[in-house]
């Protein structure tokens, strides 16, 4: 959390995904056109969120254990974290749905489920903040996040699966995995991921590190 | 796979935004995305720097 080697690291991966992004060449493909790009910046904002969420799911297990309040922060704070790219990704997203397919937000099931799974973390916080007793807040807010995080996965990824849609990758679409993608753009696509979820991580960690602080200010 | 090589040589029609390109201005956008980047990571690495101050403080004091 303290080393630099992995932020620098992050920085230098997204730094080089926004220049070989728009520099480098992509599929000439219609409707979609130039917009193709923004692969490389919409979706690792959801890989940075769910990365973020399972950190946080992880430390709210852990806290359930270890009844530690250390535990407890990094699970909110990671909370706060994904909730901010997953905000990221919904905006991206409409505004690439509107110049690429006509409307900002046509009730896709893909978009409507990202958008309750996000509101299933804000209500986490809400949750949190309802409690005032500091061991009860954490627990019951873990024994919410035990269940949240495996609704946001069933809807991010199996129902959309299951129904029409518009989205790529959904509904018979052709999507951006392994087998749509093009090499070129591959290039690009795995490091933007990485070094977003490196940049996300590291939000996660400034955010922690200044409530522990605040905690132990509060304790003295 | 001959046929799918062959096909990268040729402008398929489809519209891209090969007029900012020849033009040079894509380098525009892409000083532009690079210097807002930059100036938000430099950012978090000054927060991270003073956070470690802090930090140091913190535990010189206990």
């Amino acid at each position: 959390m303290y080393k630099n080697w992995w932020k620098i690291l992050g920085s230098v991966l997204v730094i080089y995904t926004a220049i070989a992004g728009i520099l480098m060449g992509v599929p000439r493909l219609p409707i979609i056109n130039e917009s193709i790009r923004n692969l490389y910046f919409h979706v690792p904002m959801w890989f940075a969120m769910i990365v973020l969420f399972s950190i946080s799911v992880f430390y709210s297990i852990k806290s359930l254990s270890s009844k530690s309040e250390i535990d407890d922060i990094k699970a909110v704070e990671s909370v706060n974290a994904g909730i901010i790219f997953g905000l990221l990704g919904l905006v991206t997203g409409a505004i690439w749905a509107k110049y690429t397919w006509g409307q900002f937000w046509s009730f896709d099931p893909k978009q409507n489920f990202a958008a309750i799974s996000v509101l299933l973390y804000f209500a986490y916080l809400i949750l949190r903040n309802a409690i005032d007793e500091e061991q009860k807040r954490a627990k019951i807010s873990a024994i919410y996040n035990i269940f949240a995080f495996p609704m946001m996965v069933v809807l991010l990824f199996v129902l959309p699966r299951l129904k029409d849609s518009l989205h790529p990758g959904n509904g018979g679409n052709p999507g951006f995995n392994s087998y749509d993608l093009d090499s070129r753009m591959r290039m690009v696509f795995y490091p933007a991921c990485l070094g977003w979820i490196l940049i996300g991580y590291w939000i996660y960690t400034i955010r922690f590190r200044i409530r522990s602080i605040e905690t132990k200010q509060q304790h003295n | 796979m001959l046929t799918a090589i062959q096909l990268f040589a040729q402008d398929n029609g489809v519209e891209m935004a090969d007029r900012l390109r020849s033009d040079g201005k894509i380098y525009v956008v892409v000083t532009c995305i690079v210097i807002i980047l930059v100036g938000l990571l430099a950012y978090l690495f000054s927060i991270d720097k003073r956070l470690k101050k802090i930090e140091k403080e913190n535990t010189g004091k206990n």
